[in-house]
């Protein structure tokens, strides 16, 4: 990674299935690339300090808050975003659970939710309510009051459960 | 019988599929060709003169477009109920985040740096930060006296009663500031053009309010203003007024840039610089006869409002009209005021006021039932408002309201009696003390008293080329419903599917003004007139000979295709009327404060740790008479999400304030409930009906706000035999009270650790 005049590096990486290069500065917030370089808008800035998880991607399989992580380090990574795992099939029953349930309010905390909830179910596919709790409990939601979105969750798990 | 298709089912919420798919584009995700970024240099002291503004070095200036109060071309204000608030400081400053003066720049990352290299003299004065400070003048910081609104109810002979009374009860119950923390902070996009005027699009509640400062600021006749609402992340009251501000600075940045302005508020600034819920201090002192019955009592309630008017009057307002709770008082006086300090200036948010004296009253019911060892359960059931009656501005009670068989209904639900006695007998010996209480309270719906005769709301409902129909309103959508539950309701009164009627983007050019959308008003005013608006549109076509007025939607929308094609447009408007027998007198205080209330009885069942001082609620029963339920999901998910703000509000949420600045201006140290802090919440409904609201509907988005602090403060005092009367409850409150009580460290010394 050699830095140019500006002090931007090149960068590539897979997002959502596709391979993209971006310059961009070293420690530059994969939020802002996201967002910024890619127009991937659906992932959100909520604090910019990691509490709260609207700006959650998924980063080689684990969920990260991307205001939190720099720029290099995404380098060669495998980053999915609300855009992919929404245009991905297999989560179309966590959309629709949300959807039923009232689990989006605002909508702004809910690409954050989803991608929680699609990193929990991509790791245990049948939660138990605690877990559930658990596995959202990074993400913060300031219309629902949780229990819809907590609802949508185990309807999800039973929806994928019935195919 | 009811027979509605649409009222009443969980239709699917029309921006949903946008939201969860990431395709709803809020503020921060537009983006325009040459757009600058604009960002704000504050005050950073509470008052002062501002005698020198320098711009350090290490910047390129050049590069930056710089705005001040100079630049403002109208009044320098922000025009709401009162114009005193500045848009920019002008030589002086009244508050701690006070905007001084404005930068933008192509480059976000340039801005950080450049605001801190800009550094302010002043002159400072002499600053006041509490309530009794402003009460006490040793400073004047606002008009004659500090005192920004003050209210006088005054209902029968209240100093007759105190002779006659078995008990006298004395209280003083305080909340503190609460902050909204929506998930999405402020942010607007400004756009100047020399011959069209000023355009704005922004996260607000009310793109009028916006419409009616940006007039003021620039000077400018209404069509060259226009106010685009963009999808909105979360506002709870903190977009009603706040985004006027911003809008003004983006404003004129744009105009003397010629570029696009784009401002977006990082966490810490929202926080730190933006509105609260107003601190409060409520007194009671209450006459009661030895068989529990409320002879009259007084109630004094003040709120803190800031450096300035903004909200203040009209929170205070609501805030006193709610402060004698849904009892019976033959005698009450209530002397409330909101006063001025150098304060950011608090202001709306979900309750407005209400959940501040309503809070003060239930924790003083549950004392009254203390002092007169009765049970919290006895003491409202003896005073319970009953139809036929009179709240405390003498309006009757019309509605078949009955609070006893309400409460019946929530003791049963939440297993009250049985959890007492359970309760009483486990916590001893435990270091986990279980307690269960109570709150019983109201919220009036709509705008108080004359309000909604003064707004004078316009809506309209317009036919589309397809045959469908498009609601047009300026209410705002910002995840509490607006969009669903107003195209439901034209859908049911034109007999249309759900999917035959859409809602346009809250635009001023393009959308009538319906009023703000605050004050519980959306589904209950402004839904009865999209109701009538629609019906009119149908009339139309009945008219024409289009249509009978027994139709299949297949029939409507070929006539409304056929007239559209006739007549190039179809649209109908309808304007508020006030109810008939709604009188309410401004001077005195007194009348038909609203033209409907919700009413409710909550349940909080409450865990004490010993060990760590925390407090969980454990279980949590939210029953509720707000009318038909216009969609069960929604309304639901009203009251789970006002709840989860009371536990914030009573539990966790507490600013901390350092010579008029807050210091927890991020969410690692401004904790708001989280998943796991969610008890379950079991949300149940009346329904008796009103006569004013859309099908029936009334008001549901504050009352939710109301009870969760007072029945979690009565649950911890049922737990642990010490009364609190001050929120947020934290565990170094709970630990300091309990090291006091002696009493306590009796009762507890046999337990081992």
């Amino acid at each position: 990674m050699t830095e140019d005049s500006q002090g931007k590096v090149e960068l590539s990486f897979e997002v959502n299935g596709e391979e993209r290069t971006v310059r961009a500065y070293p420690m530059e917030r994969l939020l802002d690339v996201l967002r910024r370089e890619l127009g991937l808008t659906g992932t959100k800035e909520g604090c910019g300090e990691g509490e709260c998880g609207a700006c959650s991607v998924l980063m080689d399989g684990a969920l990260v808050v991307s205001c939190l992580i720099p720029a290099a380090q995404a380098q060669g990574a495998r980053i999915v975003t609300i855009e992919g795992a929404a245009a991905d099939t297999r989560f179309r029953d966590v959309q629709d659970a949300f959807l039923d349930f009232g689990g989006a309010q605002c909508g702004i905390c809910t690409p954050g939710m989803i991608l929680a909830t699609v990193h929990l179910l991509q790791n245990k596919p049948r939660p138990t309510t605690d877990e559930i709790r658990e596995g959202l409990s990074g993400n913060i939601c300031r219309c629902t009051g949780y229990l819809q979105i907590l609802e949508a969750v185990e309807d999800a798990v039973r929806r994928s459960s019935r195919t | 019988m009811k027979t509605e298709r649409i009222i009443g089912t969980a239709t699917p919420r029309k921006e949903g599929r946008d939201k969860v798919t990431g395709q709803a584009r809020y503020i921060d995700d537009l983006s325009f060709p040459e757009m600058l970024y604009g960002a704000t240099v504050r005050s950073r002291i509470p008052r002062g003169k501002i005698k020198k503004i320098n711009f350090g070095p290490g910047v390129a200036w050049n590069e930056f477009v710089v705005a001040s109060a100079r630049d403002i071309p109208g009044q320098n204000c922000v025009a709401l109920i009162g114009t005193d608030q500045p848009c920019l400081a002008d030589g002086i400053v009244n508050h701690q985040e006070e905007p001084i003066l404005l930068l933008a720049h192509p480059e976000p990352h340039s801005l950080p740096n450049a605001v801190a290299a800009v550094s302010i003299e002043y002159e400072p004065l002499p600053a006041i930060f509490a309530m009794e400070e402003s009460e006490q003048q040793s400073e004047i910081i606002w008009g004659r006296d500090n005192v920004f609104k003050s209210y006088l109810i005054e209902k029968g002979d209240v100093d007759g009663v105190w002779a006659h009374a078995d008990y006298i009860v004395e209280g003083e119950y305080t909340t503190g500031a609460q902050e909204q923390l929506y998930i999405e902070t402020n942010g607007v996009i400004a756009q100047y053009d020399p011959q069209r005027g000023i355009t704005v699009w922004g996260s607000m509640q009310c793109p009028y309010y916006v419409h009616k400062s940006l007039m003021t600021l620039f000077d400018l006749p209404q069509e060259k203003v226009r106010v685009v609402q963009v999808e909105t992340g979360g506002a709870f009251g903190g977009k009603e007024d706040y985004p006027s501000m911003i809008a003004g600075h983006a404003a004129l940045l744009a105009m003397k840039s010629g570029r696009p302005v784009k401002i977006i508020y990082n966490r810490a600034e929202d926080m730190a610089a933006t509105t609260k819920r107003h601190p409060s201090r409520t007194r009671h002192r209450t006459a009661v006869s030895k068989d529990g019955k409320i002879l009259g009592g007084e109630i004094e309630f003040t709120i803190d409002g800031g450096a300035y008017a903004t909200l203040s009057s009209v929170v205070l307002s609501r805030g006193t009209i709610h402060a004698g709770g849904p009892y019976h008082w033959p005698n009450i006086r209530i002397r409330a005021k909101a006063v001025a300090t150098n304060m950011p200036p608090h202001g709306a948010f979900r309750g407005f006021g209400a959940p501040q004296s309503l809070f003060a009253m239930e924790r003083h019911t549950d004392r009254i039932a203390h002092m007169l060892n009765l049970s919290p359960i006895e003491i409202r059931r003896r005073n319970f408002l009953k139809p036929g009656q009179t709240t405390t501005t003498e309006q009757r009670i019309n509605e078949p309201i009955d609070l006893e068989k309400l409460l019946d209904r929530a003791l049963q639900l939440s297993d009250y009696d049985g959890k007492k006695q359970r309760f009483a007998k486990e916590n001893q010996g435990s270091m986990r003390k279980k307690g269960i209480g109570i709150a019983a309270f109201l919220h009036g719906a709509g705008f108080t008293g004359s309000g909604e005769r003064y707004l004078s709301s316009l809506v309209g409902v317009e036919g589309q080329p397809d045959g469908g129909v498009r609601v047009l309103v300026s209410s705002t959508e910002f995840g509490q419903g607006t969009n669903t539950v107003l195209c439901q309701i034209a859908a049911e009164a034109l007999g249309l599917s759900y999917e035959d009627v859409t809602i346009a983007q809250p635009d001023t050019d393009q959308v009538p003004n319906s009023g703000p959308t605050v004050a519980s008003r959306t589904a209950m005013v402004v839904g009865n007139l999209v109701a009538s608006a629609a019906s009119g549109l149908k009339q139309t076509l009945i008219r024409a000979a289009m249509l009978d007025e027994s139709c299949t939607p297949e029939e409507f929308r070929a006539a409304c295709r056929k007239y559209i094609a006739a007549h190039g447009e179809l649209r109908s408007f309808v304007r508020y009327e006030p109810p008939a027998g709604i009188h309410w007198d401004d001077e005195k205080y007194r009348g038909e404060a609203y033209s409907a209330y919700g009413w409710a009885v909550y349940v909080a069942e409450v865990t004490v740790d010993l060990r760590t001082y925390s407090v969980s609620v454990d279980d949590f029963v939210a029953l509720q008479e707000v009318g038909r339920v216009l969609h069960p999901v929604m309304a639901r998910g009203q009251v789970l999400g006002g709840v989860a703000q009371g536990i914030g509000f009573a539990l966790y949420e507490k600013v901390e304030w350092r010579e008029g600045r807050m210091q927890n201006s991020q969410m690692t140290n401004y904790i708001v409930p989280t998943s796991s802090d969610m008890p379950p919440v079991r949300v149940y409904f009346e329904e008796l009906g009103n006569v004013h609201g859309a099908f029936g509907a009334k008001g549901i988005g504050e009352l939710p706000m109301d009870g969760p602090a007072p029945a979690i403060v009565n649950a911890v005092e049922d737990a642990l035999g010490i009364p609190f009367d001050s929120i947020p409850l934290l565990p170094e409150d709970i630990f300091a009270a309990i090291s006091k009580s002696s009493a306590y460290e009796t009762s507890t010394v046999s337990v081992p650790l």
